[in-house]
């Protein structure tokens, strides 16, 4: 082997060997420039086969004076990310996993406007009176119904206290797989639970935010870093039906 | 002085009206049929052929369920003066209350089951057991009153057994009482409904226990009787209906009591003025048919004493007393559901779901059908049980006279 060729030879090796630092390096560094990404929206990614930490308290904080009356975003993303698109005759026997209500005080006239759906409480009627144990709530204090063990009782519907949960009516078809869905079984918001195990947002605080509202915050309660955390640390919030005790996941600003 | 034993003897296979049983029969399970028919549609189809909806989701079923399940364990209690509380007169009456108290608590259950979103899942419910679900208990005090009255049958038709009864009648007794509350429990727990949320519903539902079943068996009592070409003794007769008298009325003082303390709580002056004044057909239906027609007219007829003697008025009185429970139950469960939930109390609120707003429920006939279809395996059941064993109340008057046991 000639000196030139063994130059050639110790170039390549060296290229190879930075080239492998490089991606090493990326190995190492990668992981942490998702972690900034997502520490952004307050949901790390949930690898696969790890089980939710109830070391996190998944919440919502919405601002009733950035919603909009008649602004109906938040309801269309949910129905779209979750496939809530049957046509029923009766809108009762209709889906709701989320909806808007307008409120007005009765005496002084003051109104407000705001996304209603489950407040996944820490202390879930839903789940005290669930047969099945189809109602459930995650470490992570999401409350969601085990499409697979419900035996459709609506129990769960008479305990709760927003009218948060529906019945499935009918038949369905074309679901998203990752949303499993069901004829004769009760459902309601999950905050999109499998975004949030992928490091995204609900899809109805996605859309506030896309329409330029930002009424709807999402994250973890119990970092006190979190944009949510610190906002209920600095301003008043209001649990609806707060009498009851339940503890919720969805805090109101404005009310 | 020597006692004459007056036997009454029943023909319980009377063979001129052989044919009739199995008319009788046909009735029944065409009735039962049609019932299962309709689950087998409303399963198919989905619920969207009801008039049930995310509002109102508890329906016309579950009037007809929990009337049969609140009223099984009230039937039982014929049986229960006798064994328990030593009542003589009661005691031939028992077989035939137990027996009532299956089949009633059989159809309720199928009736509930059969409402359900999902049937065919119901091993999950049985083999889960969440400790915090009063449908959870339910899932346990159910199948234990089957167990439990099921023995108590044992010991009270097999000779060898009868040493037994008192303390089967004691075990049913209580296990009856603790099935009741679970019922009543089902909605006081509700913590978040204005209808419900009450610590009376429990006992309340108790006391209905005691003058439905009781109205049920008066009713089936009759109808054997008249069957076998036997008038029931006046006396055994008044004993009967001055107890059904003092349960309905001990039922509307619960329902007083209920409504009175919910007036006076500011929060539910709304919804007690939706229920009592401006409800449309719930305002109608809690009036005409609880308080007039289930109420006031049988307490009248049973306690008039020119009408109370005359042949079916007693029997009609408590067809009245079954009327009052349908039409208690309907305002109850659907009237609760109609009004809207309070979660912005103070507040007034739209929304494009029925927030703020009373609601509408019309029954549609799947619903009507799986009702009916409840009581027609009842019905079945009661016939079928009849024909094959002894469960007709034998009296023998005169023991029962002589004996103290019947006063005037």
């Amino acid at each position: 082997m000639s000196e030139q060729e063994h130059d050639t030879g110790g170039a390549s090796r060296r290229k190879f060997i930075g080239a492998a630092a490089a991606a090493g390096g990326m190995a190492v560094i990668a992981p942490g420039i998702h972690l900034i990404e997502v520490s952004q929206a307050n949901a790390p990614t949930r690898p696969p086969g790890e089980a939710a930490s109830n070391l996190v308290r998944w919440g919502m904080l919405i601002d009733t004076n950035k919603c909009t009356a008649g602004c109906d975003d938040c309801v269309k993303a949910c129905a779209t990310e979750n496939n809530i698109n049957e046509k029923v005759a009766d809108v009762r026997q209709g889906s709701q996993w989320i909806r808007k209500i307008e409120v007005k005080e009765a005496k002084g006239g003051h109104t407000f406007s705001l996304p209603m759906m489950c407040q996944h409480c820490a202390e879930p009627p839903c789940v005290d009176v669930c047969p099945t144990g189809a109602s459930m709530k995650r470490a992570d204090g999401i409350v969601l119904v085990d499409r697979h063990s419900c035996i459709g009782c609506r129990y769960c519907m008479m305990a709760c206290p927003y009218k948060a949960r529906s019945f499935v009516h009918q038949p369905l078809t074309g679901q998203n797989p990752e949303v499993p869905r069901g004829q004769g079984c009760v459902e309601s918001c999950n905050f999109c639970v499998t975004r949030i195990d992928k490091g995204q947002l609900p899809a109805c605080v996605e859309s506030c935010a896309k329409a330029g509202h930002h009424a709807m915050i999402f994250g973890d309660l119990n970092d006190p870093s979190s944009e949510i955390a610190r906002r209920i640390a600095q301003t008043a919030t209001t649990q609806i039906r707060a009498d009851l005790r339940l503890d919720l996941g969805v805090r109101y600003q404005g009310i | 002085m020597e006692i004459q034993h007056q036997h009454i003897r029943l023909e319980q296979y009377h063979p001129q009206k052989i044919y009739l049983f199995y008319v009788v029969l046909a009735v029944g399970a065409l009735i039962s049929a049609l019932g299962l028919g309709s689950a087998y549609y409303m399963e198919h189809h989905g619920h969207v052929v009801t008039g049930m909806n995310n509002q109102v989701f508890w329906g016309l079923p579950h009037v007809f369920a929990i009337f049969l399940i609140v009223a099984a364990s009230g039937v039982l209690n014929v049986a229960s003066i006798g064994s328990v509380f030593g009542k003589k007169m009661y005691k031939p009456r028992a077989p035939l209350s137990g027996m009532l108290a299956i089949a009633m608590l059989a159809a309720g259950l199928a009736v509930i089951m059969l409402d359900l979103g999902r049937a065919d899942r119901l091993i999950i419910a049985m083999t889960h057991f969440n400790p915090t679900s009063v449908f959870g208990w339910n899932v346990v005090l159910y199948p234990g009153f089957f167990g439990i009255v099921g023995l108590y049958l044992w010991t009270l038709m097999d000779k060898p057994m009868n040493q037994y009864s008192k303390y089967a009648g004691f075990a049913a007794f209580f296990w009856r009482i603790a099935l009741t509350t679970g019922t009543g429990s089902i909605f006081a727990f509700v913590v978040a409904r204005q209808a419900y949320h009450s610590a009376i519903l429990p006992p309340m539902f108790i006391v209905m226990s005691f003058a439905w079943g009781l109205a049920a068996f008066m009713i089936v009592q009759r109808v054997m009787f008249g069957w076998c070409d036997i008038m029931i003794d006046v006396s055994i007769r008044a004993r009967l209906k001055n107890l059904l008298g003092i349960f309905i009325a001990a039922s509307a003082y619960f329902v007083i009591v209920y409504h009175l303390t919910n007036i006076y709580f500011a929060k539910q002056t709304g919804f007690e003025s939706f229920i009592l004044l401006n409800g449309g057909t719930i305002t109608v239906i809690f009036w005409l048919g609880y308080v007039f027609l289930g109420t006031i007219l049988p307490l009248f007829m049973l306690f008039h004493p020119d009408i109370w003697p005359r042949p079916l008025a007693v029997c009609a009185a408590s067809g009245l007393a079954i009327v009052g429970a349908f039409s208690f139950l309907y305002v109850f469960i659907i009237g609760g559901q109609l009004y809207p939930l309070d979660i912005f109390p103070g507040m007034e609120v739209t929304s494009t779901f029925m927030d703020g707003k009373i609601d509408t429920y019309v029954p549609s006939l799947p619903e009507i059908l799986l009702g009916f279809g409840g009581l027609g395996i009842a019905f079945t059941i009661t016939v079928l049980g009849v024909r094959s064993l002894r469960f007709l109340p034998n009296d023998d008057v005169t023991v029962l006279d002589g004996g103290g046991h019947i006063l005037e």
